[in-house]
């Protein structure tokens, strides 16, 4: 290895560059720009005003914080719902006014007082609700119009009563604690705003109506569709703003024991824009609780430190505008170039070298060189199927295969002209194997391990395993299930070829070459995954040994035939029984002479083997090529391989002229034929071959005759 | 629901419920009121909606292409109380007032920017700009939050302007509504506005150039709003920048909406927005004669302009399957 490859391998292998991607991926990176602008603006001001953080300065200015996350909480939930209310303000005034005249000038108690301010928000957002939610009028003009009305009304009842209040000499210990008592040093306000957020929080995220609202949101139309009560749903947004804008209202009555002219002035604006540098979406359906709370503290550090700065009129509305504008340029920025940007560096590729193979070559004399005795194989379904990755026969001599579309088709003996759609799983079935009972596994792609009885009823055996700890995308989900086998005791042995791709994305794999697959088994019975091996590249076929003592598993991208020990001495361990194939393996199986087949998917070129040795030149190929123009691994030829036990090559078939099989990626022994899927083949081939034992099948060898 | 009733009924919509309304108050005022219907007095009443007339026909050019523009009352109060400021230290008119336009211009176009080439909302933009223009001239350029016209100005004279005893502002309101009704009904990029409104990524298939135009209409906006300011100097002979804080900005919305240009754009006219103007012109002159205090009146409005939504809401009823996302 020269020092610029061992270099290339150190770069390539040892930097995590597929974290990037993944990180990307997580929904938690939207918040990162509005929690940066948090840190700035909090630490900004912070310095800059001395005593920003002493207790008492901080609990004064938490107090309003309290009152105006509480506003912009609820507009928050609006908003998720597609819907907007600018009344926020108007709702906020006259809540206060509520509860400041029934407790000064109708000296009810606080209790009372406060449900006076709810029930004025209730009224609000109801009336807000039913004309939005149910006539299905306007958000932006209704609330509009509503926030004037609310303002005039608020006008009047302050010059009416306002001198009232003044006058008037109720008091009350509770009145005076929530407007200036603090529990452990938090005033009520800070912690109503907190519980009110943390319960907004998880309504929004783990249950049915916040569900709904998010839904309403993302898709007004498909919530409708689906049966959601769009306008139910609509109207109970604009209750619950009208009640946290009350809960604000109450609050600041109580820390003023007035309402004067100015109460909720211009909050509609403050919250819309707290709400929407938070990073909260006009329209709906993406942002959260957490999203308004660092909204509502940007703005309000922002808007109360300009003026204890001692900025003069109009700072404010200055750095106002310029703080909307520059939040929503760079949402609206993030959120168009998030994908691209994760497109392009998604794919992360590694350095590997490949051992020299031996040539397969026709002519070259080795154990692998290839013939073409698969071109002589009958269609099966030609022209009807599409993508039979594997084939496999039952008890009465039917044939199953999956499609691309989610669908197991059945072909009926002997001729295999008639066929039926046996089952549908959805996804894009892969593996098969049948079990002791007759059901019909499969190992689904992009959706897990699936049981397929005899009546079809479909069953989800597993779709998870555990998640290691090192992961940044959840790999406890299994992404690509590729092939499986049964062991006596009924667990399943299967591998799931990558944590990074989808299984439709299986080239992508092979270009990034990183090793993610693994090796699982799932034990009827207590229903869990377990993972026995990880770290292979593209894990694929898999297969009992005759002696059931074993498991031999192939790794596609390094061309390796594995075998794993379920017992013996090295049991639990894995070794390598062959390397370096100058094929890609895929399924292996049983043959009837005690040996295994192996299915090809394609052939090693120099070219991509070259390329595997240079990381860097296939990132650049992967950020800057269109995807056909890439290279990718050969599978115009593929081939079935005979091996052995002790890992020896006894025979290969091919299809030199590439046109009944060109890739192989399974096939089936049964009564001394051959039976042969291709992933991307139109068709099942049907080979005689020489010198097998007529009688021998899978189900007769795996589970006793006539079992 | 048959016969001539009913299709009464269906073929009612949002302009015609409002026209019906004004038509309503009008006969009842001119019935009821003594001295509504007086010469003098309907001079009063255009005269009185003219400068929000103004505004409502920039606001309904850029409503009618999809957008909407919150900047127009910081625009028309800063731009003048600017232009006055510049006067009052010594600037000479010839500098002032390119300087004045330049700035209204450059608001224009940074909206139009942000709207039609980073494809940001409109409303936070021209939230985000109106909120700045105002914090930005009245921290930065003017010392106080009124600036009054030097005397012997020509605006003071514009104020004074009465042929035919009609003041000017009506005029230039009659002129300003003419070219809006042209350049919407006659030219080339006037019919694209009502294209890009109801469809802009068709209209932009079609080949209309559908982004320099976005930057037209605001524009077009911050000038209608430059003039509205020198009428409102030009009758006050001060601008006051407080009424950037008051509801003037909603009552623009309102009137170019009640009157029927739909906030989904691609609908309405200058109709449309006389209409609105005549309802509001008429309420509050009926209001002021009553002798209702301000205070009421403002909620007498609000209430009617909400009935005449709610009504169209229950004729005209979105449907779950058309509606478009994310409008609100």
């Amino acid at each position: 290895m020269t020092f610029r490859e061992r270099l290339q391998a150190w770069r390539y292998n040892l930097v995590p560059d597929h974290a990037i991607g993944e990180i990307l991926q997580k929904r938690w990176t939207d918040n990162a720009i509005p929690f940066l602008a948090l840190v700035i603006v909090v630490a900004g001001f912070g310095s800059a005003i001395p005593g920003f953080f002493r207790l008492v300065s901080l609990q004064d200015s938490t107090r309003q914080l309290g009152e105006f996350s509480l506003v912009v909480t609820g507009l928050t939930v609006v908003m998720l719902g597609g819907g907007i209310d600018l009344s926020v303000g108007s709702i906020f005034a006259l809540s206060a006014f509520a509860s400041v005249a029934a407790f000064f000038i109708f000296h009810l108690p606080t209790g009372l007082a406060f449900l006076a301010a709810l029930a004025t928000g209730l009224i609000f957002g109801a009336v807000n609700g039913y004309l939005i939610g149910f006539l299905r009028l306007r958000a932006f003009l209704t609330t509009l119009v509503t926030f004037i009305i609310g303002r005039a009304i608020y006008d009047i009842l302050v010059v009416s009563f306002g001198a009232k209040v003044q006058l008037s000499d109720a008091s009350s210990d509770l009145w005076d604690f929530i407007g200036d008592g603090t529990m452990a040093g938090l005033s009520v306000s800070v912690v109503a705003a907190l519980v009110l957020a943390v319960v907004t929080h998880v309504a929004l995220t783990r249950s049915r109506p916040g569900w709904h609202v998010l839904a309403i949101g993302g898709s007004r139309r498909s919530a409708h569709n689906a049966g959601i009560r769009v306008r139910r749903m609509v109207f109970l947004t604009y209750v619950f703003s009208g009640a946290c804008s009350a809960c604000a209202g109450f609050l600041i009555a109580t820390r003023l024991s007035g309402a004067g002219p100015g109460t909720g002035q211009g909050l509609e604006i403050l919250a819309l824009t707290a709400a929407v540098v938070g990073g909260n979406s006009l329209g709906g359906g993406r942002g959260s609780v957490v999203k308004g709370l660092m909204g509502a503290v940007i703005v309000l550090v922002m808007t109360n430190g300009l003026i204890r700065l001692g900025y003069g009129t109009g700072t404010n509305q200055m750095v106002l505008g310029l703080l909307l504008a520059v939040a929503v340029t760079i949402d609206i920025r993030w959120m168009k170039n998030r994908h691209k940007v994760l497109n392009e560096v998604y794919v992360a590729p590694v350095y590997l070298k490949l051992g020299e193979t031996q040539s397969a070559a026709p002519g070259s004399g080795t154990p692998y060189e290839l013939n073409n005795r698969l071109s002589q194989a009958d269609a099966i379904g030609l022209g009807e199927l599409e993508g039979p990755e594997d084939v496999i026969l039952d008890r009465d001599d039917h044939l199953y295969c999956g499609t691309r579309h989610g669908e197991i088709v059945r072909y009926f003996a002997p001729d295999y002209t008639r066929s039926e759609v046996f089952a549908h799983v959805g996804g894009f079935p892969l593996g098969l194997a049948f079990d002791r009972a007759g059901n019909l596994l499969s190992c689904v792609g992009a959706m897990g391990l699936y049981r397929i009885a005899p009546d079809r009823t479909v069953t989800r055996l597993s779709a998870e395993t555990r998640r290691s700890w090192t992961s940044i995308v959840d790999d406890a989900r299994l992404r690509d299930p590729n092939d499986l086998d049964i062991a006596p005791d009924g667990k399943v042995y299967f591998t799931d070829s990558t944590k990074r791709y989808d299984a439709h994305d299986w080239t992508l794999d092979s270009i990034e070459n990183r090793a993610t697959g693994r090796l699982l088994v799932y034990d009827p019975a207590t229903g869990k995954t377990a993972t026995l091996l990880d770290g292979y590249r593209y894990t694929n076929g898999v297969t009992m040994a005759h002696d059931n003592r074993s498991v031999f598993f192939c790794e596609s991208w390094a061309c390796r035939i594995h075998r794993y020990w379920l017992e013996g001495p090295k049991v639990g361990t894995a070794e390598c029984v062959i390397r370096d194939m100058p094929g890609y393996p895929d399924n292996i199986n049983r043959a009837s002479d005690g040996t295994y087949w192996m299915a090809w998917l394609g052939m090693r070129t120099p070219s991509f083997d070259l390329s595997l040795r240079h990381p860097g030149m296939r990132r650049r190929m992967a950020r800057r090529l269109p995807q056909d123009e890439w290279l990718f691994p050969n599978i115009n030829t593929g081939g079935v391989v005979k091996f052995n036990d002790a890992g020896e090559i006894l025979q290969t078939f091919g299809d030199l002229t590439g046109v009944s099989h060109p890739m192989v990626t399974s096939m089936r022994e049964h009564k001394g034929f051959l039976y042969i899927g291709g992933i991307l083949n139109n068709r099942i081939g049907r080979y005689k071959i020489e010198g097998a034992n007529p009688d021998w099948t899978a189900n007769d060898a795996y589970w006793g005759a006539g079992s | 629901m048959n016969g001539a009733p009913g299709r009464f009924l269906r073929n009612l919509n949002q302009e015609r419920i409002v026209l019906w309304i004004t038509v309503a108050i009008f006969v009842a005022a001119a019935l009821g009121l003594p001295g509504f219907l007086t010469s003098g007095n309907l001079i009063a009443i255009v005269r009185s909606v003219s400068v929000l007339g103004i505004l409502a026909l920039g606001m309904s050019v850029v409503i009618i292409g999809r957008g909407i523009d919150l900047s127009m009352v910081a625009v028309m109060a800063m731009s003048v109380a600017w232009y006055l400021q510049l006067l009052d230290s010594g600037v000479a008119d010839g500098a002032a007032l390119p300087l004045a336009l330049a700035g209204v211009l450059a608001v224009g176009v940074v909206n139009g920017f942000l709207v039609a080439y980073a494809e940001l909302p409109a409303i936070f933009v021209t939230l985000a700009s109106g909120s700045f223009v105002f914090g930005y001239v009245r921290s930065q350029l003017i010392p106080q939050d009124a600036v009054s016209v030097p005397s012997d100005h020509w605006i003071i004279a514009l104020g004074k302007l009465r042929p035919v005893g009609v003041p000017a502002d009506v005029y230039i309101f009659a002129a300003l509504a003419l070219a809006a009704f042209v350049f919407l009904r006659f030219t080339k990029w006037g019919r694209y506005v009502y294209y890009a409104g109801d469809n802009p990524v068709a209209a932009r298939n079609a080949g209309m150039p559908v982004r320099p135009m976005l930057v037209l209409r605001y524009v077009i906006s911050a000038l209608t709003a430059f003039a509205a300011g020198l009428l409102t100097a030009a009758s006050l002979q001060s601008i006051n920048t407080r009424v950037v804080n008051s509801t003037l900005l909603y009552d623009i919305v309102l009137v170019a909406v009640i009157g029927g240009i739909g906030l989904s754009g691609g609908k309405g006219g200058v109709r449309n927005v006389l209409i609105g103007a005549a309802l509001i012109g008429i309420m509050l002159n009926a209001m002021t004669i009553l002798d209702i205090p301000q205070l009421y009146q403002n909620l007498i409005k609000s209430t009617i302009l909400l009935v005449a939504i709610i009504v169209d809401g229950l004729l005209n009823p979105r449907d779950e399957q058309t509606a478009q996302q994310g409008d609100i």
